[in-house]
This record gives structure tokens, sequence and C-alpha cells, in this order.
């Protein structure tokens, strides 16, 4: 079993979001850096099913070498090598394009991914490269079993769940509870340092999209607060005020 | 040349979400001066699909073969570039769900088109092409503009104020290839609660937390939804502790909803909690602890114990009846 697991470097979930240089860059100052939860969990998945079936788990960033501690971290994990697209992470078709040339030369069995990223939180990713390598696409992924060349899968859909049986290859987007994040040991941390990191130089891939500049929401409003023996006020407030009942 | 929409369908029946899409995508066929034709895929009840005409859609593209009725995004996309080619599409717009995300990213590759998804405005359109998307789980947005001869636009809930009028559109019979290899999969079991409001369709959610104490305690937020006509939802602890089932856990990890009023009932206001609601238009936050973060989102806020005072709202919305 070869395993692929593509990973964000993505601001921490609590992280304050502030743009720098003209609203154009975001402010890394201060801002820890962290494997995007999903992509955490695809990984944690694909770490069981080697350990389970045997095999290799490569994973995958594309993205500059501020990234190299999250996959040292992956690498702790349980990962047995990396692979680094040195290239700013364009957008969503050209990092696809990264992942499905790397791809197109491993033969993986499987393509582990978060359901998305959470910094642009498009959820396609997997969608792109599944049509790229002209393999199928599932997300969101909750349940993962393999058994020979058949994967057993269960995944959300609008309002329930669907398990479905698929030949590898395939492309998946994790999420929970698929597995449970695992936190890497000191033995792992220690074997992290010589596993193999290639760095490679991306394809050049035409441009679709070009990110002009950020912007922060509006500012909320004071919160109007409603003593508790007058609860029902609320209702009133929400019908002639805000209009939404 | 027109704006193409694919939409979701619900028991044959276009969903709230996609006819938000339509508006969306007649807007634009608006803006760049053509029409909007919509794309809609397997088993439907007719009158719902002439509605898209309510919309502003003039035109409905139905491919009805049965075997498109099962939700299957490899045989969607492939669909979808049939119908971008036959009517020469150059922009095309689906509701953003984890459907239409799938479909986009398929049919992107397929038509080498541009992608954006999460965009939240109608485009700028001068020269260029510029749609703004949410990003960071809503904690910021971005400007980008697309250069591809085609472009894909997955819209958000509340990108636009859908106006509805009677216009009817007519439904035109659409017969694409289907590829057998899209159609590999075998499907197991679908575990789906049909009476069940969907989250992401809700225009109102009461969602409880940890402070509900237990499973047990549950029926008077259920009653406050019923009265309502809201969808139910939870914090991440409480799907964790299996006291409401997964599909129902909003935040970062979980389901992003948007709907027009969401209530919070003991729920502390963590921020991947806040991560999922950010997109609502009203919250109201009930929680015993004055010093809830949750209150710092809020529209509204009750200091006092939910199971006080959900009883009373229940009670004033009952009254309003
Ligand atoms: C990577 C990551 C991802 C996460 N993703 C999510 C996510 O997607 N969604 C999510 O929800 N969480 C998520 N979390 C967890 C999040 O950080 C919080 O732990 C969680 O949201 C807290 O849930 P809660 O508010 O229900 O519980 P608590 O934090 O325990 O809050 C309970 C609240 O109830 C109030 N309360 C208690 N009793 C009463 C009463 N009788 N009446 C009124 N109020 C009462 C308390 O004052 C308190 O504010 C994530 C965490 C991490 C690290
Ligand atoms: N720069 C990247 N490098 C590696 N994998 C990525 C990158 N961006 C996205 N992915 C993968 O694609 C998934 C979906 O991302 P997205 O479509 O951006 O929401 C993520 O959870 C990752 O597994």
């Amino acid at each position: 079993m070869k395993i692929l697991v593509c990973i964000t470097n993505v601001p921490d979930t609590t992280a304050k979001i502030t743009f720098i240089d003209n609203d154009t860059k975001l402010n890394k100052a201060g801002v820890q850096f962290i494997i995007g939860p999903y992509d955490d969990y695809a990984l944690a998945r694909a770490v069981e099913l080697k350990e389970k079936l045997g095999g290799s788990v490569t994973v995958l960033h594309v993205g500059g070498a501020d990234a190299d501690p999250q996959i040292r971290k992956a690498l702790a994990i349980g990962a047995d090598d990396a692979i680094r697209v040195d290239s700013d992470p364009i957008d969503s078709y050209f990092v696809a394009s990264q992942i499905a040339h790397v791809a197109g030369q491993n033969n993986y069995d499987l393509i582990l991914m978060g359901r998305e990223s959470i910094d642009f939180n498009s959820g396609v990713v997997h969608g792109l490269v599944g049509e790229m390598l002209g393999i199928p696409s599932y997300s969101p992924v909750m349940k993962l079993e393999i058994e020979g060349t058949t994967a057993t899968l269960a995944r959300e859909i609008d309002g329930g769940k669907e398990t479905l049986s698929a030949s590898l290859p395939l492309v998946l987007g994790c999420q929970e509870p698929i597995s449970e994040w695992k936190i890497p040991n000191m033995r792992g941390i220690m074997t992290a340092r010589t596993k193999p990191l290639l760095v490679v130089e991306p394809v050049s891939v035409e441009e679709f999209t070009v990110p002009e500049n950020f912007s922060l929401p509006a500012p909320k409003g004071a919160c109007k607060m409603i003593p508790a023996d007058q609860a029902e006020t609320l209702i009133k407030l929400l019908r002639t005020e805000a209009k939404v009942i | 040349m027109s704006v193409l929409i694919f939409v979701e369908l619900d028991n044959g029946s276009v969903k709230k979400t996609s006819l938000e899409a339509v508006a969306y995508g007649a807007e634009v066929a608006k803006m760049t001066g053509t029409t909007a034709t919509v794309l809609a895929l397997g088993k439907a009840d007719i009158s719902s699909l002439e509605q898209a005409g309510a919309f502003g859609a003039s035109k409905v593209l139905h491919a009805s073969d049965d075997k498109l009725t099962h939700e299957n995004s490899l045989a969607y996309a492939d669909v979808l570039a049939q119908a971008v080619k036959q009517e020469d599409s150059k922009i095309i717009i689906l509701a953003k769900s984890g459907l239409g995300d799938a479909v986009a990213a398929r049919a992107s590759a397929k038509l080498k088109a541009g992608i954006v998804s999460g965009v939240t405005e109608l485009p700028v359109i001068n020269g260029g092409f510029t749609v703004k998307r949410s990003i960071f789980t809503g904690k910021a947005f971005s400007n980008v503009e697309i250069k591809s001869d085609i472009k894909i636009l997955v819209v958000k809930k509340n990108a636009i104020e859908a106006i509805e009028s009677s216009e009817k559109a007519t439904v035109e019979t659409f017969s694409p290839v289907l590829r057998d290899q899209d159609f590999q999969a075998s499907v197991g079991t679908i575990e789906k609660a049909s009476s069940e409001l969907s989250l992401t369709e809700a225009d109102i959610i009461v969602s409880g937390g940890r402070g509900m104490k237990g499973p047990e305690n549950w029926q008077p937020l259920l009653d406050l939804a019923k009265a309502l006509g809201a969808a139910t939802g939870c914090s991440k602890p409480v799907s964790d502790l299996d006291w409401r089932p997964h599909h129902e856990h909003i935040g970062q990890t979980g389901i992003k909803v948007a709907p027009n009023l969401y209530i919070a009932c003991g729920i502390s206001g963590a921020i991947q909690h806040l991560a999922g609601v950010n997109g609502s238009k009203y919250i109201v936050v009930i929680n015993k602890d004055p010093e809830a973060p949750f209150f710092k989102a809020a529209d509204y806020g009750i200091v006092g114990d939910v199971f006080d005072i959900l009883p009373k709202l229940t009670k004033a919305v009952e009254d309003l009846k």
C-alpha cells in the first residue's frame, strides 16, 4: 500500500488574521503555523493503514521552506518520507497540478487529503487532482477501510451519510472521525530528523487566478442584552427589529 | 454564451441554496448581456425546475437519466462539461456544498477553467473579472481576479438577495453521453434523516453546547426549534460525546452555516465554533456566564440558565401565531 498524504501549512485555528503591505500579504508575525486539522486526520489514518497493511506513507506539501517544521512533524507522526514542491501555492488549480505531477511519477494506491484547507476553505484540490489523474475522488470521508484493492468508505452527504466501495487508486478528502489526531512521540521526533525530505521545483502551470488584496469583515456592533426575566422580549425584537422570524 | 448554473436536487426539487445560485447566475448574465441556463440532473419534479425561471433563468437543461439521480460528482462534472460545450458557456455557477465543490473541481480540470470557491458577492466586471471570496473560515476575505477564458464560481449562501418573480423557465431535455467509468463505485447504505431540515439550507438554527448538560435535556431546545421551524445544530464536544449526531456539529471542523438567525444555547463561543457561524445574519446567545466569549460575536444576548429561558422563548414564539 503506497499512500500519499497532502498537507497544508496554515495558521493555528485560534490565530488572529491580519494583513500587511497594503492588504496584499498575510501578517505572519506572532502567528503559529500548524498542519491543517483535516490533513492531520488524513495523515493519522494513513499511518494506521500502513501499520496494518504494510507499505509506505509519503507526505507532500506545495509551499515554501517555512513549512519544513510541519513536514518534519508529519514525519515524526509516522510518514516515511516527504516531498516539498518549492513554490508559493498560487491557487487551487496550481496546487492540484503540482500534486498530480508528483503523483503521476509514483504509483500511489491512495492519495489522502483534508476535506478542506483552513486558509482557503476551497474543498476542491482533491476533485481537481482526481480529474487530472483520471481517478475517482470522494469527500468528505469519515471512515475508510481497505481490503485488497477495494476501499470501503463512509462519506458525509447533506443531512446524513452514505457508504460506498470503490477500487483503488482513489483520492479522498478526509474529516473526523476517520481517525484521531496523533501526537509525535520522542522516538518519532528523533527518527524524523533523518528521514528524506526531497525539495523539487514546480512544473509550470497557466495562471488562472490572481489575488488582488485581502480584507477583514466589518466589526460587529454591540450585543443587545436582554434581562433573563424578560426573555420573551427577545422574540419581539427578532420579529420587529431584526425581522428574521 | 449563456451563464450556466448547476443545481442540486433534493427529492426531485431544486434546493433552496441552488435557487439562490440561480438568482446569482441570472444577475451575472444580466451584467454580461446574456441569459442564464440551469442544468439539473436525475429524477426531477418538472414544476420545480420551471421555478428556476422565478429566479431569473430562461432555460433549464434536464438530463433525466435515472442513473444521475444518485449524487455522483464524477458523472455530474462530465455532464456539466458537456453542457458547457453545448451552450458555449464562459461562466459557470454552483452553490457551495460538498457536492458543489466536488463537481466544480472536476469540471475545472476538464475544462481548464479557473475556479474560485466561497464567493460572497457579485463579481466586479470592468475589463477584468474580480470576485470576493471568504477565506480563513470566515475570518477574512480576498479579492481574486479570474483570468481564464472559462470561469467557475462556487457561491456561498447569502451572496445575493434572491427575489422571486412569477416567471417560468422552459425545460429542455438534455441527453449527455454517460461514461461507465463514472459509475464504478457501488453504493452501500444511505442514512438520511429525510424529515429533518438540512443545516445548510435552514433560515434559522437553534444550536446547543455542553451547557445543555446531557442528551436527555435536548427537548426544550427541540421545542424551540420546532416552534420556529428551525434546524438544530451543536458544538463539537456535544457530537464527540454522542449527545447529538455528527452531521449536526458546527464549526471549523464541522459544518459551516449561514442562516438568518443562529441561536446558541450553552455554547461558550470558542473561536473554532465561531468559524462555522460567522456567516449568520443575526446571532442570539444564551449563556449563564456573562463573560462567555460568544457574547462578543452576538447581536442579542441573554445571561441566564438555558433551561429557564428556552421554554419562555418557545411560549413567546407560539403566542405570536
Ligand atoms: C483544531 C480544533 C478544531 C475545533 N473545531 C471545533 C468545531 O468545529 N466546532 C466546535 O464547536 N468546537 C470545535 N473545537 C472545540 C472548541 O475549541 C471548544 O472546545 C468547543 O466549541 C466548546 O464547546 P461548548 O461551547 O459546547 O462547551 P464549553 O466550552 O464547555 O461551554 C459550555 C458553555 O455553556 C455554558 N453553560 C453551562 N451551563 C449552562 C446553563 N445551564 N445555561 C446556560 N449556559 C450554560 C457555560 O457558561 C459555557 O460557556 C475545536 C478545537 C480544536 C482544537
Ligand atoms: N499547498 C498545498 N500543499 C499540499 N496539499 C494541499 C495544499 N493545498 C491544499 N492541499 C490539500 O488539499 C486539501 C483541500 O484543500 P482546499 O481545496 O484548498 O480546501 C487540503 O486539505 C490538503 O490536503
